[in-house]
Order: structure tokens, then sequence, then C-alpha cells
């Protein structure tokens, strides 16, 4: 065991299976010598060679059609896009291309890519460094949409992303690659060191996709989330005093569908929490699977706190991203409805 | 605030924005006299470890081995044997023959569509001679010819045509968009483009494993001016691609001349040198060129000396595809003026002019092969047509993940009842 942020976490996935299994290859723009803007690729050069890690051109599209190509003659690429506000050029690479191989071909062809992506706000980033795509990607199918929330996940998943035979687009919550982040921004950042999921095994290990994870056990409200969401939906039940069971999604498609239902029916009451924004939304989706499944145990209309439906804005960041204040009032509507 | 009134836009002429045009357009007599095509003495070929700087007029000439009489010619002449050619129009005039029967089919509504490749059969027959089914084409729809002249079953695209019970694609797939991976073929997309620059990452992978194998990529004169060409053709440079990277220059993108595609700046063979690449301009209707250009850039990309681009310049002799009718943006007859004349005319005179072949046994092989298109058509006409035979339609369920999850188990069930 070790204490690992989650860009070290990370860093360790890709060593990991590199070391494992020669077919894995990682590219992105500054991914070779560099190691990464983020640093998630440090030192993978060095120790692979640069046919193993390497600097790709400035283009999405690109970087992902040869991914798609190795993909299929056998490799596993993982690639790096270096904000996933760029991903856009690589859409339909992915949704027409990587996502349908396999389908189209009648099983000759696949594509078992993995595409990595610094995701979400919180970074004073704007309108081109912030973004949430998640939904997008969840809408088309043939495509994994995975997000960890916490250094233990981050590997463990990065690791099932990278040994699945099907395309998965992993996005990596930037606000807390160093620290988790609790929604207050007038605080400082902590360390992980201090955080139980920051201690992570130095070897491979696996955590499923598809499994979701019960942060905090509680009666009165289910609250779902991911990402950083989940860092600011645990300080706001903190904060509420109110008993609520915080469920962590960890990947929306494959989405677990089970645990969700399992705490819905039992509080009767549901708060979704994501940064995106809300139209269309992944709560969007959530929303109606839960009306559908436990619609005779809820006692109260279900509650969405999303980032709001404008692009994401520079200045006004810190009233763009949910304050555990705005979880806070959502969690008391959900409770007090009768 | 709106947009103040700009008096200006009321004089506008027509030709304010240069928007190319065709040479003639229906009513016109077909024209090519602007057009010259340099004789077969022409091109010089260059040893396939020359540096490609050094070889730039290949991407503006026309590379060139049969002559008006028939006759092969120049330093590009592959010099094949007898049995050779002989296969080669063989696997030609099949492709034709399958094509006039597909077409047919699709007009008596036996399938919703169908795309022919009249006029540029030496295409796709000539790279599948030179390459090996351990090398990957990444296809688009108008090189059926490297299936046929492989032998891939004609009963089985047939079958993938009529989305029947014994489709190999279980009905998911639009006409034609084959995959076959058996014989080096790539999964078609329905987006044009999109494959030029996933061939340069299966090459990539073949170079990493040391393989010695190579890809194949192709895409239209129209489609060059998607980003995923610019893409190919620089991923390919940079990381130095065992791929060759073809273009066929079929002067029509549906109903827009090649012009629309920036044609007319300069030739799509050009557009390599840009890249660093070595760029040839081939003569599309030419089988003996098409096959000699092939294997000068498979020998490149085999000896480690990275990818080539290749422009077949071609006519699209028929229609677009089945909802295609040419006639209404380009003169009737033009195909029948087009000067580089018919690949299979082309190969069967060269055929009888070496003695390899007579005007009996042409016949003969034609009655021959046309029995065997139709036995073909039978059989699949036999399991069904679109729409009066389907696979199972829980087959619809299968393949969107390598297992299905429960969404998918769910509504698969709902669908089989
Ligand atoms: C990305 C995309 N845009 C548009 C189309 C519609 N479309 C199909 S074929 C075609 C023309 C392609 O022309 P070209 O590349 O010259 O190839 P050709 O058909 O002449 O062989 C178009 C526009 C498509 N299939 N994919």
């Amino acid at each position: 065991m070790a204490t690992m942020t989650m860009i070290q976490a990370l860093n360790s996935a890709m060593d990991v299976m590199m070391e494992r299994d020669p077919t894995v290859l990682v590219f992105g723009e500054d991914a070779g010598y560099f190691g990464g803007v983020f640093r998630a690729t440090d030192g993978l050069q060095r120790k692979y060679g640069a046919s193993r890690c390497f600097d790709a051109p400035i283009a999405e599209g690109g970087i992902v059609a040869t991914a798609i190509g190795m993909g299929a003659n056998g490799l596993r690429p993982v690639v790096e896009i270096q904000f996933v506000d760029y991903i856009y050029p690589a859409y339909d690479q992915l949704v027409s291309e990587a996502a349908r191989l396999r389908y189209r071909s009648g099983g000759e062809f696949w594509a078992p890519i993995t595409v990595r992506s610094p995701y979400g706000g919180g970074i004073m980033g704007g309108q081109t460094h912030s973004q949430s795509p998640e939904a997008i990607f969840t809408h088309v199918p043939g495509l994994k949409t995975v997000i960890p929330s916490n250094p233990y996940d981050a590997k463990g998943l990065l690791i099932s992303a990278i040994e699945d035979d099907d395309p998965v687009i992993f996005l990596e919550p930037k606000r807390i690659y160093n620290g988790p982040f609790d929604g207050h921004h007038d605080r400082p950042l902590q360390p992980w060191q201090k955080h139980p999921a920051s201690e992570v095994p130095e070897g491979h290990y696996t955590v499923p996709l598809g499994v979701a994870a019960i942060r905090r056990p509680g009666k009165t409200v289910t609250v779902l989330a991911y990402g950083t969401m989940v860092h600011v939906a645990l300080a706001a039940v903190e904060e509420s005093g109110i008993d609520a069971e915080v469920i962590d999604l960890r990947s929306l498609v494959p989405l677990d569908l089970e645990t969700i239902v399992t705490s819905v029916s039992k509080t009767g009451r549901c708060v979704i929490v994501h940064e995106a924004p809300q139209t269309s939304g992944f709560a969007g989706e959530l929303m109606a699977l839960i009306q559908q499944h436990c619609f005779y145990h809820l006692e109260a209309p279900i509650e969405r706190v999303t980032g709001w439906d404008t692009p994401y804005p520079h200045a006004f960041e810190w009233d763009y991203f949910i304050s555990p204040a705005r979880v806070i009032a959502a969690l008391r509507r959900a409770v007090e409805a009768v | 605030m709106t947009q103040p009134a700009d008096p200006s836009l009321e004089q506008v002429p027509a030709d304010a924005i240069a928007v190319p045009q065709p040479h003639c357009r229906p009513g016109d007599e077909p024209d090519f006299s602007r057009l010259n095509f340099p004789g077969v003495d022409s091109a010089r070929r260059p040893a396939v470890d020359e540096s490609p700087e050094h070889m730039r007029e290949l991407a503006y000439g026309l590379i060139r081995v049969l002559d008006e009489n028939g006759d092969a010619g120049g330093a590009w002449n592959p010099g094949l044997d007898g049995d050779t050619l002989r296969r080669a129009l063989r696997a030609m005039v099949l492709t034709r023959l399958f094509d006039d029967r597909m077409f047919r089919a699709q007009r008596q509504g036996k399938t919703s569509f169908y795309m022919k490749c009249t006029g540029e059969e030496a295409i796709g027959c000539a790279q599948a001679m030179v390459l090996t089914t351990d090398d990957m084409f990444f296809p688009t729809y108008r090189v059926q010819g490297i299936l046929i002249s492989r032998g891939y079953p004609l009963v089985q695209m047939m079958n993938q045509i009529y989305s029947n019970a014994s489709d190999p694609l279980q009905g998911r797939q639009l006409p034609i968009l084959y995959s076959a991976r058996e014989y080096g073929f790539f999964s078609l997309s329905g987006n044009v483009g999109t494959q030029y620059c996933q061939a340069v990452g299966w090459a990539m992978a073949n170079a990493y494993k040391q393989n010695g194998h190579i890809a194949a990529a192709f895409i239209g004169d129209g489609s060059t001016a998607t980003y995923d060409f610019h893409h190919a053709l620089n991923f390919a440079a940079v990381y130095r691609a065992p791929v060759i990277l073809n273009i066929t220059n079929n002067q029509w993108a549906i109903s827009s001349f090649q012009g629309i595609a920036g044609g007319e700046q300069t030739t799509f063979a050009a557009r390599g040198i840009g890249y660093g690449l070595p760029a040839l301009r081939v003569d599309g209707n030419d089988f003996l060129a098409v096959h000699a250009a092939t294997d000068w850039a498979a020998q490149r990309a085999r000896r480690g000396l990275g990818a080539t681009v290749i422009e077949f310049y071609t006519y699209r002799a028929e229609g677009h595809s089945t909802s295609d009718d040419p006639s209404k943006y380009r003169p009737k007859d033009e195909a029948a003026h087009w000067p580089m004349g018919d690949p299979v005319a082309r190969l069967k005179q060269h055929l009888l002019k070496l003695g390899e072949s007579s005007e009996e046994q042409h016949q003969a092989m034609e009655v021959e092969l046309t029995a065997q298109v139709r036995a073909a058509s039978r059989e699949a006409e036999s399991v069904g047509t679109l729409g009066q035979s389907k696979p199972p339609v829980g087959e619809m369920f299968e393949q969107v993940f390598k297992s299905p999850d429960w969404r998918l188990q769910r509504q698969r069930k709902e669908v089989e009842g």
C-alpha cells in the first residue's frame, strides 16, 4: 500500500498495465516526454520507451482514429484527450466508429480503447476547460462511461477500463486530482493523504465497472453523485445533519441500477447531484429509472441539483459550481415534502 | 442589436463567391480536351528508398503502362505473366457482372440500395492481388472488387445486400457495407473518410508488432475534404506508418465535381507533398499501372520506409448509387467520352494483343461468370430478399458490447416476448 493522489493512482494504473501487457500503449498531446499537462503519464515514456508512450499531434479525431485502428489490430491503446472540452473533434470517431465497430462488423472487429480525459470545473478554466459532457456519451449505444471519485477507485476503475474489450470514456474530475474537495472555496484544499481512499495498492487490482459504492449509509434520503460531486454531497450531508445515504455511481454505463433501487426503495427520497447542465443531463435518466422502479416507495419528488444551463463562465465559476448549500436545500426539500 | 441594412447586398453578382463549376453540364457536349495525358514513357520509376522530395513530379504527372493500342510500356510496366493477367481480367469482369445483377435486384425491389464501381474495377482488383490477406484494407463502398478477386463467396455478399437470414452481419448494416476479416477487409463505415486514419492506426500496430504486414486505406476525391483525410496524412508521415493512402479520384462526389473538394487547385496526390509523403498520380483505368504503383508503395511500407499517397485518376461511369440520377448534373454520355477508356476493355485488349486470350475465350469466360453470378443470386434469393427473410430479431441486441448489460437484456426480452 502507498498513499497516492488521484493523479498518482492513474499513473500507477497505466504503469501496472504497461508492465503486465505489452499491447497497452499510451499516447496523447504532451503525454510522452513531458508526461501530460496534469502529469498523469509522467515517467511512462522513460520507463517503457517512446513506442509505448508518445506525444500526438493536436488532432483529437486523429488520436482516437489511430487508437481505433490499433485497438482493432490487437493493441489496447489508452489515449489522453488533454481536456474533455476538446473531445468534440473526436466525437465522430467515438460515436460513429468506436462505439459501433463490434456491432456493425458482426463481431469481427472491435475497439478495446480507453479514452481518458480530465473534465469538470473548479480550476478557473472558463468555458473551454471546465465542461462535463458525460451525458452525451451515455446516450451512445456501445460506449461505456466511467467517472472515479477517489484515488483507490481511479486506479482500479482505470485498470478495468483498459482490460475491457469495449471502448470506455474515462472522465477524470480534475478538481480532485490532488485532493478531495468539500465544495467550500474559502477553505484550503485537503490533501488526499488524510483520506482513506488514498491508500492505494501498488500492484494490480480492479474495481469492476457497473458497481456503485455506498459512501455513507443512511435512512432518510438517497443522494446519487459521481466524481467531484461525491465530496460536495458528503460535505452537505454532514452539515445538514440529515441521515442521508450517499451513493457514488462510479460508472454511468454500465449503471448499477440495483444499488440505486434498493436504496431509494428504502429511503423513499432521492437527490441527484451533477455538475453538468441540467437539461438532458444524466440526472434526467436517473429520475426516469427511479420513478419507473421505485414509484410506490417514493415519498417526495426526486430532486436534482445540477450545473446551470449556460456555458461554463470564468468569473462566475463559484456561482456555477454546486455548493453544499444548494445540496442542503435540496435535501431539506426532499425530506420535508410529505 | 439587429444588423444594419447593407445597401451593397442589393447588387450581389452571381459570381461574387468563387464557386468552381465543372466544364460541362447536362445538354453540353462532353469535353475533356482540357486534360492532357502524358504518354507511358513520361513517368520515371524511382527506387523505393528514394527520398520523397526528389519525386515530386510524380504527384503532378500520370503513371501509365497500357497505351492506346493495348501495349504495355514505360518504366512502371510490372511485366505480369499471362496467368496473372487472365486472373485479373476475370476478377474485373466478375465484379462488373455482380454489380449489374445487384443493380437490377435493387430496381426489382429486392434490396434498398446498391452502389456500382463501374469504370473503377481495376483499382480494387489490382490492389487485392498485390496485398495479401494478412494486410488490411480499409475500403470504401466502391472497392467490392477486393472481395470478389479474393474469392469471397458471392452468395455471402448478396446475403448481406439482402439483409436476409444468412446475412453475415445480422441485418445491421446498409447493403454493401461489408466486413470480412479473413479476407483482409475491414468493416465499412457509412460515414465517408472516417476510416482513413484508422488505417494508419492499424498500420502503426503492425509496425509495433513488427509483423511485416501493412494497411491500405481508400477515400474518394470528395471525401478528401474531410478532416480525417488530413489527420491520416499527418499521422502516417509523423509516425512513418506502413500504410498506402489511396485516393480514388473518379471526378464526382454524388453531384459535386472534384473541384468542390479543391481538385482545381492542385492534384489530390500533391496533397501528400505538404506532409513529406511520396505521392503518385496513376491512371486508375490501367490495371497494370495500378498494380505497379501499389507494388511500389507496398514495398516501401514493408521496408519500413513509411506511407505513400496514391491518387487513382478515373471516372465514375455510372450513378453514385441506385438513388442517384447523374443525367441531372452532367452530360448523359460523358462517361463514354472519358479519354482513359474502360479498364476492362483495356486489359482485355492487352491480353488479346499478347495472344494470352482470344475473343472466343473472353466470351466463354463472360458466359461462365454470368452463370456463376446467376447461381449465387438464386441461392441468396432462396434464403430471401429484403423484408422477406431476416436474421433472428434477438441478434439486434447482440454485440453492442462484448456482453449485453441489463438494459439490453431487458429490451431484448421485451422484443422477443
Ligand atoms: C461524413 C459523411 N458525409 C456525407 C455523406 C453522404 N455521402 C455519401 S457518399 C458521398 C460522396 C462521396 O464522394 P467521393 O468521396 O468522391 O466518393 P465516390 O462516391 O465518388 O466514390 C456523400 C456526400 C456520408 N456518407 N458521410
